[in-house]
């Protein structure tokens, strides 16, 4: 792909020696080198992958093309300046980018004020702990895995919710389904994708 | 600060929670009750996480000079320096969690409340018209007002606790009541009960005065 500097190769692959034989570059580990070294070429590992996700994700949103490349080159500066904030044992590197893309989409459409929870007094910080940060790699795995494996009637449902930021009532006007039945579906796609996760 | 909570967010709406999807008032309610309650933090972020998981399946190309415009601007966007690590903050002494204090501030001294009759009183809080938000003061012993609503009403117990024909609401539970549900929550014996409640429309006072003063009061 043209745009990508050599060294870009050499994260990919240092990441994806990190994780062994899996296929997945470790996400987490490159947002790291960003906070520690501000390392541009673990930047353009990430923004190579992501990018073009939030491009989607704000398209699907309702953003045209042009508003939505703008954006998730945004969202993805906002990475490279706030990575002292990732904390890879709380949130994968696609959770995290998620939520600065959903909040990047609040301000776009300009949508409500999304407040935020209380931050959880931790204490002094402390880095994490590696069995926790591997624990939850494996779970995002999983998770991701189990999304792909729900029928399609019931991702669409999910996917929905998400990207078209629409309450039940007019995504019942869309598809034509009536409210009980997307709720049973949404329902039932989370039961599914929590016995996933047992 | 895990109190013991019982009532809690339903799935649905922490999903739209974690969608970006909830008008500010919900949110508020929402994000008020996360802060308190730990099970609904954990469920919270699951919900983002399930978020990560359809980031990963969305994707349009970016066009060809997209990374290198962009780390053009890296060089003028230094990533920001962890501040220093943060002196513990001193205790503040509040019932509203930081969601909520960021609305209100921290004393209940200084919140301007109106009555709306009985010694009741309650204070609107500043959000997008899209639902309303408020804070109620109920004197112990005290009824709110028999009322109605359209569409759902949130209330996040802060202080104190209220029982009506749904069960007992203490601090940090979080209740729901839907259009059907024409309900008349009492404050229990020994102290007053605060608490934020949300609409999406004027509540509708069943008796007569609260009704005639609805214009007034901007309820």
């Amino acid at each position: 792909m043209t745009g990508t500097t050599p060294s870009h190769n050499a994260a990919e692959a240092l990441a994806r020696s990190a994780e062994g034989a899996r296929a997945e570059p470790d996400w987490s580990a490159l947002i790291i080198r960003i906070r520690d070294d501000r390392d541009q070429a673990a930047f353009a590992a990430l923004f190579e992958h992501f990018a073009p996700r939030v491009k989607g994700f704000l398209m699907k949103s309702g953003a045209d093309a042009a508003t939505a490349e703008e954006c998730a080159q945004d969202v993805m500066t906002t990475l490279w300046r706030k990575a002292h904030l990732f904390d890879p044992s709380r949130a994968s590197a696609a959770t995290w980018i998620f939520t600065i893309a959903r909040n990047r989409r609040i301000d776009l459409l300009r949508r409500d004020r999304r407040p935020e929870p209380e931050d959880l007094p931790w204490g002094p910080e402390a880095e994490p702990q590696p069995d926790e940060v591997t624990a939850l790699k494996q779970e995002t795995e999983i998770l991701h895995q189990a999304l792909e494996d729900l029928p399609e009637a019931q991702a669409d449902l999910i996917r929905r919710a998400y990207f078209g930021d629409l309450s039940h009532g007019e995504i019942a006007a869309q598809t034509g389904l009536p409210l009980g039945t997307i709720k049973s579906r949404i329902r039932l796609a989370l039961d599914r994708l929590r016995h996933a996760m047992k | 600060m895990e109190k013991d909570i019982r009532h809690h967010v339903p799935d649905d709406v922490l999903m739209a929670y974690a969608a970006g999807a909830l008008p500010e008032a919900y949110a508020l309610a929402v994000a008020t009750h996360v802060s308190l309650c730990d099970t609904c933090r954990a469920t919270a972020e699951s919900y983002d996480a399930l978020g990560g998981a359809v980031l990963e399946q969305a994707s349009e190309a970016m066009s060809k000079d997209s990374l290198a415009r962009t780390l053009a601007l890296l060089d003028n966007a230094e990533p920001e320096t962890p501040p220093p690590p943060r002196p513990i903050p001193e205790k503040v002494d509040t019932v509203f969690p930081k969601p909520l204090s960021d609305y209100v501030g921290t004393s209940l001294d200084d919140i301007r409340w109106r009555p709306v009759g009985m010694g009741a009183k309650q204070a609107m809080i500043r959000t997008s018209p899209s639902a309303s938000a408020r804070l109620l003061f109920i004197p112990p012993g005290v009824a709110i007002p028999e009322h109605t609503h359209r569409g759902q009403e949130v209330t996040v117990i802060l202080d104190g606790a209220f029982s009506d024909e749904t069960g007992r609401y203490g601090p940090g539970d979080i209740a729901f009541a839907d259009e059907d549900l024409n309900h008349a929550p009492v404050a229990e014996d020994g102290g007053p009960c605060i608490c934020l409640a949300v609409t999406d429309a004027p509540l509708r006072f069943r008796t007569l005065i609260p009704r005639l003063l609805q214009p007034f009061l901007g309820l």
